[in-house]
């Protein structure tokens, strides 16, 4: 490229130490791309004036959708001519992340063609974020990137790009097949998905097993997280290798765990299953000595979001345990009732979670047709969902009775 | 009877043109608005489909603004030439 990069002393700033460096990547990006320049100068001047620069755009998309294209302007087009547009479009990734490098080349190769050949490997929902275009490329960008299996995710009062963890590919405690139901989901859901018609957003992710490591928990409005209802599998051999070897079992694993349902006399780990609530700690601790029970299945919990327009939520337990078969109809049927409910009731901006906290959580679960049970909880040992109310009731009349007299 | 989606479409496209610049309408809103107007003569399934003519036709387009609505296409306001 003629043009010199601009200078950058406090961006410049940000390529120091051990961690790979955005400033890097950007510097890179403008050899061959002039968006990466103004980029850069736009940024800097940013950091030097505390000011952002940055519009947010409203209409851009593509043809039919109504999600996946985040609108940005710059509000200096004639000093950053090159980043006057620099919209951002969100891919939807793969189940579980994995690609082949084709796949990976393929969409660089459009990307740099179309746009500030700028990723974002990946967003916080889990797409892939293609950073930097302008109005006139979405449109190819989008045909092109059809081309070659990919399709644009979600934005917007739409589903979300459901996402899930690297499940049974890769880690033996999946408890189901989180990769070919988060597939099977976006699949189902491809209306949704593409074109908004909730009060706000909806995410769905799949966690295999207690751990969470897409940790739907705390960031999905649906949280599918693997789960088994009969006993820790145990190898006794393998935890008498363990304590040889110098693992201290009490304190690190009996000692840790939150249920308190583990007894270990020096020789043998007992566990009393009925108490253990599944917090994967000892399993973890000892990943060759314990395993998840054989009788596997999905834990449903609903309601996280982070803090936007109210505070942060963490999803409590709606199905304590269901089994996780294709075609899944059982949760796609509750997913209906609940998107039902929601879209006709609930407020503009308003996640499922408020919905839920407004309008009550008994009175959400009488809406579903679903029978509160002790199992629904909020974390172990409290249930949000049961509020005696046939208690209150049956006081109640006894009360009109004794007026009546 | 039930109604055609293009009549359909065509009802829900004179509600966004009458709100326009006054009210911005989401998909429920006009969904809910078609039920209002046409009782049983129209399911959700059917206003969906709609919504879909009524996009994929050009005459109205999805637009974000902290929620998606649908609206008459129109030159956004922080748009840059």
């Amino acid at each position: 490229m003629a043009d010199a990069l601009p200078k950058t002393p406090m961006l410049d700033e940000l390529e120091k130490g051990g961690w790979p460096s955005f400033v890097t990547e950007i510097k890179l990006a403008a050899e061959k791309n002039p968006m990466g320049k103004d980029l850069l100068g736009l940024l800097e001047r940013s950091y030097k004036e505390k000011i952002g620069h940055w519009k947010h755009g409203g209409i851009v998309g593509v043809m039919g959708y109504g999600g996946g294209v985040i609108g940005r302007y710059n509000d200096l087009p004639e000093e950053y001519p090159n980043i006057s547009h620099f919209h951002t479009m969100r891919i939807n990734q793969p189940a579980g992340w994995f690609y082949t490098s084709e796949a990976l080349r393929g969409i660089c190769d459009i990307w740099e063609k179309r746009g500030s050949g700028l990723t974002n490997m990946h967003g916080s929902t889990g797409d892939i974020i293609l950073l930097g275009t302008s109005t006139d490329q979405l449109e190819p960008t989008f045909q092109d990137l059809a081309k070659i299996d990919f399709d644009i995710g979600g934005s917007g009062s739409d589903v979300r790009t459901p996402s899930c963890c690297c499940g049974m590919a890769r880690c033996e405690w999946a408890c189901y097949d989180t990769m070919a139901a988060c597939y099977d989901f976006t699949m189902t859901y491809q209306d949704e998905l593409h074109r908004p018609a909730f009060p706000y957003k909806f995410k769905f992710k799949f966690s295999g097993c207690p751990n969470d490591c897409v940790a739907s928990i705390a960031r999905s409005d649906m949280s599918i997280i693997g789960t088994w209802r009969d006993e820790i599998q145990i190898d006794k051999d393998a935890v008498k290798e363990y304590a040889d070897s110098g693992m201290d079992i009490d304190s690190d694993v009996v000692g840790n765990c939150p249920g308190k349902c583990m007894a270990w006399d020096g020789k043998e780990l007992k566990i009393n299953d009925k108490f253990c609530v599944h917090c994967m700690h000892c399993i973890n601790a000892m990943p060759k000595a314990l395993r998840p029970g054989k009788d596997r299945g999905a834990t449903i919990l609903i309601g996280s979001k982070a803090p936007i327009v109210e505070g942060a939520l963490l999803s409590s337990v709606l199905i304590p345990f269901i089994k996780m078969e294709p075609p899944y109809q059982e949760i796609k049927d509750l997913v209906d009732k609940m998107w039902d409910l929601w879209c006709e009731e609930g407020k503009n901006r308003e996640r499922i979670g408020e919905f839920i906290q407004r309008i009550g959580l008994g009175n959400f679960l009488d809406e579903i047709e679903v029978d509160p049970i002790p199992e629904m909880v909020a974390h172990p040992r409290e249930n949000p969902y049961v509020f005696y109310e046939d208690y209150y009731e049956d006081e109640d009349e006894d009360d009109e009775e004794g007026d009546d007299e | 009877m039930a109604k055609s989606v293009e009549e359909v479409a065509d009802a829900m496209y004179k509600l966004v043109k009458d709100a326009d610049g006054l009210k911005k309408l989401k998909a429920m809103d006009l969904i809910k608005s078609m039920t209002e107007l046409y009782g049983d003569e129209v399911d959700k399934k059917l206003c969906k489909s709609a919504i879909k003519e009524l996009i994929n036709s050009g005459k109205c387009v999805y637009t974000y603004f902290g929620g998606s609505y649908i609206e008459l296409p129109h030159r956004e306001g922080a748009a840059n030439d």
